[in-house]
């Protein structure tokens, strides 16, 4: 009887270890999007290559991938040689979010037409693209950030996966890893695309 | 190639932390066993744990000296320099940049475990050579495991090619005094936890816990204690007037990581005095000083795994937070294990009555664990929590506020009944007398004080009433042992000083909590605004450039009954190498209070405004003066001459601890 009191802080600890070890497993960055099993918030918004718009529901019925990305984004480079091999390999279409391209910096000495910083955008991101690799189907230009408040963009690189209603099923904040693509964003989107 | 070298010398290091971990473990096993290794090979190997210990330090020590040389040198084809370093630092901060990153902590953390494992073996030359061989094999283990975690996941050293032109500076944050001196002094406590935790496993390792025992790691214990409440102290001020938000305590889960083995070792300080002078709670006194160690070493877990996010958290690294979780398994999983099979052997102790001194301690360190208990709990249930997949949520300061305050309350008023009993077996009756001063005494000198601050409420008059209670018995005390004759012992200035300290420290933190006043305004150039007895006006800003920085610099002048007493000057500094801009508030320190202003963002509108943040903090000099009065006190104590002489002599001058009412 006595014996066994002296086992009680041994117990206690490794009650504390077990939490401890769990809690390694989840990431505190990982914070729950509000918007995970919502709609995708809509937009409208001019693509890297034309004068064409895209929005969410020109894809209805495919499950695609949202990324958000800009190419003053450091950690965006890192994760970006990732995404252009899940692209490949994955064949599930990426969207990209150019987020806020055009940084106060640019518009430091003369401040720039819409017109301008449309042009700049584009030359920018095509010639970045043109280095690192282009895993997007097709990217928008989010000049403003309006569409990354309506996402809850928190920090650039970001990325969401979205089903075939347009339903927002998943969001990764910060670069993506190929482990991750591999075992929980692919697992995921395969079996949305088969209750489609 | 002196990078290499140092890199090298961890290396070795880690062999040598081996070697004093194993080896002399090994020679003490006992007898009968390891026969076949001749005899006197095993008592070499004894020796060779001080050896061991010397020669580990100063490889550990020749690494640090690298580092800081790369520093200073602005070295930048070593990473760790690039992240934390820049050529325009100050001097001074480029060398406590060493710290201002994981690898570096960590390092310092082994440079300082060598640190005290050597003052272990130097100081230790009249304890019996198996003793002192186990305590250092233990610290040479607890050396070994962050040796291989800074080896293998946190190497400091490692270089980048091409090398940088420049470094990235260092967190602007930290660029302050305080944090030159904060973490070394942090880390000094957490670390010389240890000392106390190797002495235990030792004496469970020899099933032997006795007086001599608990009288060898008293000093030991007391020193860290005393850095551990230096680093919390100065961790806690260089918030107060660096981050710039007035406050002193967040509840912040590193200040916990640091105040849970602070609260533990108070715990343990106490229990080991009960340990020597009666030779009961033995098992409480061993399991308090493996749980003192192990929180600290929880502490580090929090701090670097980033399981839990703070502002302390550094980048968060799954490789360390698995490593660090298996060490933390390691060691505090086999001192339990150890301690539930030894210590129901070793734990036979002396009967104890209800009222006696030693009672007192014990409710008072078992309040002091609850405390402790609550405090994690706080800290860990958002964990538990996000493992248990019910979602991401905070504790905030209400709760540690509401479950805190109700346990501190006992705890300091037994303090003073503690103080008085006998031990063995006492009459409350008979201290009574002694009660009447300290209890009357307070009651004017709360009431007093919130006459003088013009408001009271129940809250208010018990926490100075506390204070003064702890405070006057001390000084009760004091004139009383002066009248009698005899030397007078470090640990009774010791005791008294700390008690003394702690009862400032809550008189403060009740007069901050109670009256501060905080106001966040508005104001253009010739705006006043009124906080107590002051008059606040802005005169003017102006531009001022420092080494890595510039800033705006705000001239506002305090009145007090139209008459300027003092010109602030709070500045917004814009570091060269951060985009966030650094808020360096400027602190008025009197006797009574702090006056408080810092400088926020320039207003947009016609006339140019600025958003000020004035406050007015009564009381704030009283809590760092109470934490530098402990400390004094831990100094004292631990420096008792009677730590220093040999044992068979200090037993004669036995017990000058103080019996006030029974002199």
């Amino acid at each position: 009887m006595k014996r066994r009191f002296f086992l009680i802080p041994l117990a206690l600890f490794m009650g504390l270890l077990i939490f401890l070890g769990l809690g390694l497993r989840h990431d505190p960055h990982e914070i729950p999007s509000p918007l995970i099993n919502q709609a995708a918030p809509a937009f409208d918004l001019p693509t890297l290559t034309s004068d064409q718009h895209f929005a969410p529901k020109d894809y209805l019925g495919r499950v695609w991938i949202f990324n958000v990305w800009a190419t003053w984004c450091v950690a965006c480079q890192a994760e970006h040689p990732v995404l252009v091999a899940f692209a490949k390999s994955s064949g599930l279409p990426i969207v990209g979010l150019s987020y806020k391209e055009i940084q106060p910096q640019d518009e430091e000495k003369t401040p720039l037409s819409l017109e301008a910083k449309l042009t700049l955008a584009r030359l920018r991101s095509r010639v970045w693209l043109g280095r690192h690799g282009d895993p997007y189907q097709l990217s928008v230009l989010d000049l403003d950030g309006k569409v990354g408040i309506d996402y809850g963009v928190y920090g650039v690189p970001e990325t969401y996966l979205i089903d075939a209603q347009g339903v927002i099923r998943y969001k990764h904040i910060g670069p993506m890893s190929s482990e991750i693509l591999a075992n929980e964003v692919l697992p995921l989107a395969r079996s949305l695309q088969k209750g489609a | 190639m002196l990078v290499e070298l140092g890199h090298f010398a961890l290396m070795l290091a880690l062999l040598v932390a081996l070697l004093q971990g194993v080896l002399p473990l090994l020679a003490t096993l006992g007898e009968g066993r390891l026969t076949w290794i001749p005899l006197d090979l095993r008592s070499g190997w004894l020796h060779l744990a001080r050896s061991c210990t010397f020669v580990q330090w100063a490889l550990v020590g020749f690494a640090f000296l690298v580092l800081e040389w790369a520093f200073l040198h602005n070295d930048f084809s070593v990473a760790y320099v690039v992240e934390h370093s820049n050529s325009l630092l100050p001097a001074p901060y480029q060398f406590a940049a060493l710290w201002g990153g994981h690898e570096g902590s960590l390092l310092l953390w082994v440079f300082l475990l060598g640190f005290w494992s050597s003052a272990v073996a130097f100081f230790s030359r009249s304890l019996p050579l198996t003793m002192v061989a186990r305590v250092l094999a233990v610290m040479g283990l607890i050396s070994f495991g962050f040796l291989c975690f800074i080896l293998t996941t946190s190497d400091p050293f490692v270089r980048v090619f091409p090398p940088a032109m420049e470094g990235h500076d260092l967190n602007p944050l930290l660029q302050d005094p305080g944090l030159v001196i904060h973490p070394p002094m942090l880390y000094m406590g957490y670390v010389g936890m240890s000392v106390a935790f190797a002495f235990a496993i030792a004496a469970l390792l020899a099933g032997r816990l006795d007086a001599a025992w608990a009288r060898w790691s008293r000093p030991w214990t007391v020193i860290a204690w005393t850095f551990l409440s230096l680093g919390i102290g100065l961790g806690s001020w260089w918030a107060y007037y660096e981050l710039g938000w007035g406050g002193w305590w967040f509840w912040d889960p590193v200040e916990n990581a640091s105040l849970m083995p602070w609260l533990v070792g108070t715990a343990l300080i106490h229990s080991l005095m009960v340990t020597e002078k009666r030779g009961t709670f033995k098992a409480w006194t061993v399991l308090l000083a493996i749980a003192a160690f192990s929180l600290s070493l929880l502490g580090t877990f929090l701090v670097r795994s980033g399981v839990l996010t703070s502002v302390h958290a550094f980048a968060s690294d799954p490789a360390r937070g698995i490593f660090i979780l298996v060490f933390l398994a390691l060691v505090v999983g086999s001192s339990l294990t150890l301690f539930a099979w030894r210590a129901p052997q070793v734990a036979e102790g002396g009967w104890v009555n209800l009222v006696s001194r030693e009672t007192f301690l014990l409710v008072n360190s078992i309040l002091m664990c609850v405390a402790t208990l609550a405090v994690l709990l706080g800290t860990l249930y958002p964990l538990v929590i996000d493992a248990l997949g019910a979602g991401k949520l905070s504790v905030g300061p209400p709760y540690f506020n509401l479950v805190f305050g109700p346990i501190m309350v006992p705890l300091v008023f037994i303090m003073v009944p503690g103080s008085l009993l006998r031990w063995r077996e006492a009459k409350i009756k008979d201290i009574l007398p002694s009660l009447v001063f300290p209890g009357l005494g307070a009651c004017v000198v709360s009431g007093g004080l919130c006459w003088a601050m013009g408001h009271a409420s129940f809250g208010v008059l018990a926490g100075f009433w506390l204070g003064a209670w702890v405070a006057l018995a001390g000084v009760q005390q004091m004139v009383l042992r002066l009248k009698r004759p005899g030397r007078i012992g470090g640990s009774f200035w010791g005791m008294q000083l700390a008690h003394l300290g702690l009862a400032i420290l809550v008189m403060g933190v009740t007069g901050v909590r109670s009256f501060e006043v905080e106001r966040d305004v508005r104001m253009g150039v010739g705006d006043e605004v009124q906080i107590a007895d002051y008059t606040f006006r802005l005169l003017g800003l102006q531009d001022v450039k420092g080494p890595n920085y510039e800033a705006v610099r705000a001239r506002v002048q305090v009145l007090k009954n139209g008459q300027q007493i003092k010109l602030m000057l709070p500045e917004k500094r814009h570091y060269y190498s951060s985009a966030m801009p650094m808020t360096e508030a400027a602190i008025d320190s009197g006797f009574l209070q702090d006056l408080y202003v810092s400088l926020g963002d320039a207003l947009p509108g016609n006339t140019p405004q600025w958003s000020l943040r004035v406050y007015y903090k009564p009381f704030v000099p009283w809590m760092w003066a109470g934490v530098l009065v402990m400390v004094l006190g831990g100094f004292l104590a631990a420096l008792d001459r009677r730590y220093r002489v040999k044992p068979s002599a200090a037993s004669a001058e036995d017990d000058v601890s103080p019996h006030v009412a029974h002199a």
